[in-house]
C-alpha cells in the first residue's frame, strides 16, 4: 500500500492542474460570451474583411 | 447631430458571410430584433472614456444582431481603421466594446461605420449597468469548480473507504484517506462554502431563517466532526456527503443567478434603447450632449424631427404635432406651438423644436409617475417566494428535529456524545433542502429559457411564480392590443381616386395620420406633390397637378362645421383633404387591433381567466375594440391612478391580476398589479415596472407565459413533494443511528438528481399543452 503514497498526491496535482486551467479559463474571459463563442466559429478567418 | 436611417432590407440581409448554419440558429432569435426605427446616432463623446494608457475607450450596446455574418461585420467595420485596437462584441449581451488610441480616431466616425450596415448603436456608461452581476457569476463559478474538484477527489476516496470496511482495509489506510479527504475538503469548504455562508449570516442578523441557515449548519458541523473523528481514527467521516452537498447547491445557485443576470442584461439593453442624452443649446447658440439627469431648469433643448423630448417644459421655438401615446394612451398626436406645455417622454413627430425645461428632472410628470409607482409595489414587495415560505416551516423543522435527535441519544442510551452527535448530524445531512434549494431554480431555468426563446423575458426572480397564480388578465389598449398607430378604416366610404391624391402629399409627412394614409394608397401613387409646405398642427399643402390641394386638420381644409360634425360622431381620428374645386374628402382612421389579439382574450377565457380593458384613449374607441375582442369589462378614459384604483378594487376582492400595458400612464398600475408584463416597445418605465417584458407583436406570448409558468409552478411543488417523501423515508434511519455516511451520501445525490431530472420535464409538457 505504499505506493499510495505516491499515487494519491500524484492524482491529487493532476485534478489541481485542471482546477487551475479551469480558473485560468475563468478570469482571462473565456465564459463572458458563450453565446459568441458558438457562433465565431462560423466565421471563415481565411477572408478578413 | 448625425441622423442615419438604415432601411430594413440591410437589417435582415445581414448574414452574407454565415451561410446556412448560422440562419437557421438564428431564426429563433430574429422576433427579439423587431424594433424596425433604426434610432438615429447620438454624438457618443460624452461616453468615452479616457484611460491613462492613451487609449480611449466606448461600451455601445448593438441592436439587431442576428448571426455570425453580424459579428463579422460589425467587428469587420471597425477593426481594420487605423488607430482603433479593439473591437469586440459580446453576442450574449447584445454589447460592443471599442478602444483606440487617443485622438486617432473619432468616435463618431467608427460608429457611422457600423451604422451603415444596419445596426443600432447606443452608447452607455458601463459603470451604470450593473457590473457586479459578472464578478458575482465568476465568483459562483470558481466556487462551483473548486466545489466540484473537491467532490470528485473525496468521492473517489470515499468509495475505497466503502468498499475497504467489507474487505481487508487496514485503519491505518483508512486514516490516510481520511486525512487525505480532510486535506481537500477543508479548504474547499471554506472557500465554496462563503456564498451560503454570508448569505445565512445575513438572514441571522435580521432575525430570520432562510435555507442557507440549515445549509451551513450541516456542512460546517459535518466536516467538523468529521475532522474530531480523523483525529480520533473513527470509522465515519462525512467529507464526502459535505462537499457534494456544496456542489450541488452551487450548481443551483449558479443557474438561478445567470438566468436572471441574462433577463436582466436584455432588459437593460432594451430600456437604454430608449435613453438618449438631451441636446442642451449654451449661451453661444452650441449644442451640447449631456445625460438628461444633469440638464438644469430653464435650460434651452432641442428636439429634432422623431426624438423623444427629454425634459418637461415649455416650447419657445418652432411648431410640431407630439405623440403622447406613451404618456397618457391617447392615439391622436396633439399639436404644440411656442408657449405650449410637454412632456418628458413624448415623441416629437413632425417639425424641430425648442424647449425650455421648466422643472428639474426629478420633479418632472415622468418622476411623479416613477414615484406612485414605487408607492405601489411596496404592496408587492410582500410576497415571499415558495422556496423561502418552504423554508420558515421547514429550517425550525429540521434544526428542531437534529436537536431532539441528540438529545434523545444522550438521554435515552449510553452511548456517549459522538455518537449522539453524529445521528443529528446525519439528520442534518439527509434532511438538508439540497432538493429544496434545486428544485425552484432548476425549474425556472428550464421555464425562463423557454420562454426567452419564446419572445418573453423575466425580469423578476419571483415574477414567474406570480404569474402562475394570476385568475385576471387586465390589458391597456393603446400599444398593448392595438398596434398603436393609425390606419386608414377600410369600412368607411372614400374615393380611391381622392386617397391616392392625399397620399402624393401625405408622403412628405412623418405625422402618424399621413405615414397611414400614404400605406393605405400603396406605393404607386405618382409623384409626390410640390411646393410642400407643411403647417404643424394643422396639415399640409402643396400644388398637385397644377392645382392647390390641402391635408389635414377639418379648418385647415375650409370644412363647414355642419360637414364636419355629423361626420366625428363616430369618434375616429380624422384627415381632411382638399382639392381645388372639388368638395372636401373625409378620411377616417383607427387604431388597428394586433392580429392575434382576439385569439389571445379567447384562450384567456378558455383557461377561465377574467378579462379585462383598461385604457386612457376616449370612450367610443375603446368600446369598439372591446366589442371586437370579446371583453365585456371595459373602461375608457381611465387616468393613471383610475387604473391603479380599479387594480387595487380587483385585489381587496381577492383577485391575483396580471397587469400587461406599455405606457408611462399604466407603470403605476403595472406595479400595482399582482404580476405585470408589457411589451419590449413600451415605454422605459412601463418596462421598468413589468415582471416580463414582451418581445415581437405575438400577444399570445402572454398565454404562453402563463402556462409555462402554471405547468412550472405544478413541476416546483411535485419537487417540493418528491424531495419532502425523500426526507421522511431518510429521517427515521438517520435519527436511529443506522444512516452511515454511504447511506447519506446516495440519498442526498439521488434526490438532487431526481429533482433536476424532474424539472427538465417542463420542456415536454410545455410542448405537449400547447
Amino acid at each position: 500500500m505504499e505506493v499510495l503514497a505516491y499515487l494519491i498526491p500524484a492524482a491529487l496535482f493532476l485534478g489541481l492542474l485542471g482546477l487551475g486551467a479551469f480558473i485560468w479559463s475563468l478570469k482571462s474571459g473565456q465564459y463572458d460570451d458563450l453565446d459568441g463563442a458558438a457562433r465565431r466559429i462560423l466565421i471563415d478567418d481565411d477572408s478578413r474583411p | 447631430m448625425n441622423h442615419f436611417d438604415a432601411s430594413p432590407a440591410i437589417q435582415t440581409g445581414c448574414c452574407p458571410g454565415a451561410g446556412l448554419a448560422s440562419m437557421a440558429i438564428e431564426v429563433q432569435d430574429v422576433a427579439a430584433n423587431n424594433t424596425a426605427d433604426i434610432l438615429p446616432i447620438n454624438d457618443p463623446s460624452s461616453y468615452v472614456i479616457h484611460g491613462e494608457d492613451g487609449q480611449d475607450r466606448l461600451h455601445l450596446f448593438v441592436d439587431g444582431i442576428h448571426c455570425a455574418g453580424c459579428i463579422k461585420a460589425i467587428e469587420g467595420a471597425v477593426a481594420l481603421v487605423s488607430g482603433v485596437s479593439a473591437a469586440r462584441l459580446n453576442v450574449s449581451t447584445r454589447r460592443l466594446y471599442l478602444a483606440w488610441e487617443a485622438g486617432k480616431v473619432e468616435p463618431v466616425d467608427l460608429l457611422q461605420r457600423i451604422s451603415a450596415r444596419g445596426y443600432g448603436l447606443i452608447p452607455f456608461d458601463p459603470a451604470v449597468v450593473a457590473a457586479h452581476d459578472e464578478t458575482q457569476a465568476r465568483t459562483l463559478l470558481t466556487a462551483m469548480a473548486v466545489a466540484g474538484f473537491a467532490a470528485a477527489n473525496v468521492m473517489l476516496l470515499s468509495v475505497a473507504i466503502w468498499a475497504g470496511a467489507d474487505w481487508d482495509m487496514g485503519p491505518a489506510t483508512r486514516g490516510f484517506f481520511h486525512w487525505v479527504s480532510a486535506l481537500i475538503a477543508l479548504p474547499a469548504i471554506a472557500y465554496a462554502g462563503q456564498p451560503f455562508f454570508r448569505a445565512a449570516l445575513g438572514a441571522l442578523r435580521h432575525r430570520r431563517l432562510n435555507m442557507d441557515v440549515p445549509i451551513s449548519l450541516a456542512v460546517i458541523l459535518a466536516a467538523a466532526m468529521s475532522l474530531y473523528q480523523t483525529v480520533l481514527g473513527g470509522t465515519h467521516a462525512y467529507f464526502d456527503a459535505a462537499v457534494t452537498l456544496l456542489f450541488f447547491l452551487l450548481v443551483g445557485r449558479y443557474l438561478d443567478g445567470q438566468t436572471r443576470a441574462r433577463a436582466r442584461a436584455a432588459a437593460e439593453n432594451l430600456i437604454a434603447m430608449t435613453v438618449v442624452p438631451a441636446r442642451v443649446i449654451d449661451a453661444d447658440g452650441i449644442e451640447h450632449s449631456m445625460p438628461i439627469g444633469q440638464v438644469p431648469v430653464g435650460a434651452l433643448v432641442a428636439v429634432s424631427v422623431g426624438g423623444r423630448i427629454p425634459v418637461d417644459g415649455t416650447v419657445v421655438d418652432g411648431a410640431s404635432d407630439v405623440d403622447t401615446a406613451l404618456v397618457t394612451g391617447e392615439t391622436v398626436p396633439c399639436a404644440v406651438r411656442p408657449g405650449a406645455n410637454v412632456y418628458a417622454g413624448t415623441l416629437n413627430l413632425t417639425g424641430p423644436i425648442t424647449v425650455r425645461s421648466l422643472i428639474e428632472p426629478e420633479n418632472s410628470v415622468l418622476s411623479e409617475i416613477v414615484r406612485s409607482m414605487e408607492a405601489a409595489e411596496q404592496g408587492r414587495a410582500k410576497y415571499v417566494r415558495l422556496a423561502d415560505r418552504a423554508a420558515q416551516v421547514y429550517a425550525p423543522a429540521v434544526h428542531l428535529l437534529g436537536l431532539l435527535t441528540f438529545i434523545g441519544w444522550m438521554v435515552f442510551t449510553d452511548a456517549g456524545w459522538e455518537v449522539a452527535m453524529m445521528a443529528a448530524i446525519a439528520v442534518l445531512i439527509i434532511t438538508c433542502p439540497c432538493a429544496l434549494a434545486l428544485a425552484v431554480p432548476a425549474v425556472q431555468v428550464c421555464a425562463s429559457g423557454l420562454l426567452m426563446r419564446r419572445g418573453i423575458l423575466l425580469k423578476t426572480s419571483d415574477g414567474l411564480e406570480r404569474i402562475a397564480r394570476i385568475d385576471t388578465v387586465v390589458f391597456d389598449k393603446t400599444g398593448t392590443l392595438t398596434h398603436g398607430q393609425p390606419t386608414l378604416r377600410a369600412d368607411r366610404e372614400h374615393d380611391d381616386a381622392a386617397l391616392r391624391q392625399a397620399a402624393r402629399l401625405a408622403r412628405h409627412s412623418g405625422h402618424p395620420l399621413s405615414r397611414a394614409l400614404s400605406r393605405a394608397a400603396g406605393d404607386n401613387h405618382g409623384v409626390v406633390a410640390t411646393d410642400i409646405i407643411e403647417e404643424p398642427g394643422f396639415g399640409l399643402q402643396g400644388c398637385i397637378d397644377g392645382r392647390e390641394a390641402r391635408l389635414g386638420h377639418r379648418e385647415w381644409c375650409g370644412v363647414a362645421e355642419s360637414i364636419a360634425d355629423c361626420a366625428a360622431e363616430d369618434g375616429d381620428m380624422e384627415l381632411w383633404f382638399s382639392l381645388q374645386g372639388e368638395p372636401p374628402v373625409r378620411f377616417a382612421f383607427t387604431d388597428t387591433l394586433l392580429d392575434d389579439a382576439a385569439d389571445t382574450v379567447r384562450a384567456l377565457k378558455a383557461m377561465s381567466i377574467d378579462v379585462r380593458l383598461l385604457s386612457g384613449d376616449l370612450g367610443p374607441a375603446v368600446h369598439r375594440a372591446a366589442q371586437a375582442l370579446g371583453i365585456e369589462n371595459w373602461q375608457a378614459e381611465t387616468r393613471p391612478d383610475g387604473k391603479v384604483d380599479h387594480l387595487n378594487e380587483l385585489k381587496a376582492a381577492g383577485r391575483h391580476v396580471l397587469m400587461v400595458g406599455d405606457g408611462m400612464n399604466d407603470a403605476p398600475a403595472l406595479a400595482a398589479g399582482f404580476a405585470s408584463m408589457s411589451p419590449a416597445d413600451a415605454s422605459e418605465i412601463a418596462q421598468t415596472a413589468a415582471d416580463a417584458v414582451i418581445q415581437g407583436r405575438r400577444r399570445m406570448t402572454v398565454v404562453d407565459a402563463i402556462r409555462t409558468a402554471r405547468i412550472a409552478d405544478r413541476l416546483v411543488k411535485q419537487n417540493f413533494a418528491l424531495a419532502l417523501l425523500y426526507n421522511t423515508m431518510a429521517i427515521p434511519l438517520a435519527v436511529s443511528g443506522l444512516a452511515t455516511p454511504l447511506i447519506a451520501a446516495v440519498a442526498m445525490s439521488t434526490s438532487s438528481v431526481l429533482v433536476s431530472l424532474n424539472a427538465v420535464r417542463l420542456r415536454w409538457l410545455v410542448r405537449g399543452e400547447a
